[in-house]
């Protein structure tokens, strides 16, 4: 799916490179640790997480992960939002948990 | 070309979590440049960000030397930290110290270890209590 679908599954809003949003996403992942996010490579995957710090960003890029989706209404600062545009790397958040996340675009077809 | 060779220095700043991977970021974009294949980039970044981050997390930094060959990368992390009682131990799966401020940045999952083992093709750790740690990575490409 593109990753503007993605965000209208959850209810999210596209917070930085929404010039992005139709690129293609097949695949998922749900921690709040990075190490277990290393540990896996996905193909064109999307990382979920309830985290907000610089290291979301710096894991997805050693991963090319291309999009972040962060759960639970949380907002991320000027730091992490300027990383992720200079790396081009598209931020989606959502007022949903994790699970509810995971739930719904696990339905709508994305890949464990 | 056959005789392309880099040599880059990294210093790693210690319990800073805005600068931890600014190094694998910056090696990350080295072979990119060069022309490597993404997926072998993939392994490479992800075996110096967990080294990277260990040096941040349990060494209070150390540093990164790079060596990058047309066919391979070598990495050395070097740190004076409290160094490693129990490596066999270190290495499992799951196993971390982490304190809890730490695990709430999300790291101490005790897979950073076992990560760099899988991704590289050679892994070495040499650890000393009170003297510090070696870990000398290689990946080969293609
Ligand atoms: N450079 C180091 N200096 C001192 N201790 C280290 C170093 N690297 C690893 N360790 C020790 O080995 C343990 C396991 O390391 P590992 O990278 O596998 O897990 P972690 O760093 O605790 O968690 P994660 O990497 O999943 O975020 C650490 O918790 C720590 O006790
Ligand atoms: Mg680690």
């Amino acid at each position: 799916m593109k990753i503007s679908e993605l965000s209208a599954y959850i209810d999210g809003t596209i917070v930085c490179n929404a010039d992005k949003a139709d690129k293609e996403v097949y695949s998922a992942f749900s921690s709040d640790m990075m190490s277990d996010v290393l540990a896996f490579v996905l193909d064109q995957g999307v990382l979920i997480t309830g985290l907000i710090n610089p290291q979301i960003v710096r894991t997805a890029l050693m991963m090319d992960i291309e999009c972040i989706v962060v759960v639970r209404g949380k907002t991320p600062d000027a730091a992490i939002i300027s990383l992720a545009e200079a790396n081009g790397i598209v931020i989606v958040t959502t007022k949903k948990n994790m699970f509810e996340t995971s739930g719904r675009l696990y339905s709508a077809g994305l890949k464990a | 070309m056959a005789n392309q060779f880099i040599h880059q220095e990294y210093l790693v700043a210690g319990n800073n979590f805005n600068s931890a991977g600014s190094a694998s970021e910056a090696v990350k974009s080295t072979l990119k440049k060069m022309g490597v294949a993404s997926s072998d980039i993939r392994r490479v970044a992800i075996a110096m960000y967990e080294g990277e981050i260990n040096m941040v997390i349990h060494a209070g930094g150390g540093i990164a030397l790079v060596d990058i060959y047309y066919d391979k990368i070598n990495i050395l992390l070097n740190d004076k930290g409290k160094g490693i009682a129990d490596l066999e131990k270190a290495m499992q799966p799951g196993y971390s110290t982490a304190p809890e401020e730490v695990q709430r940045l999300g790291f101490g999952a005790g897979m950073g270890l076992p990560n760099m083992k899988k991704y590289a093709d050679v892994f070495d750790i040499q650890s000393e209590v009170g003297v510090g740690t070696t870990v000398k990575m290689t990946i080969y490409f293609g």
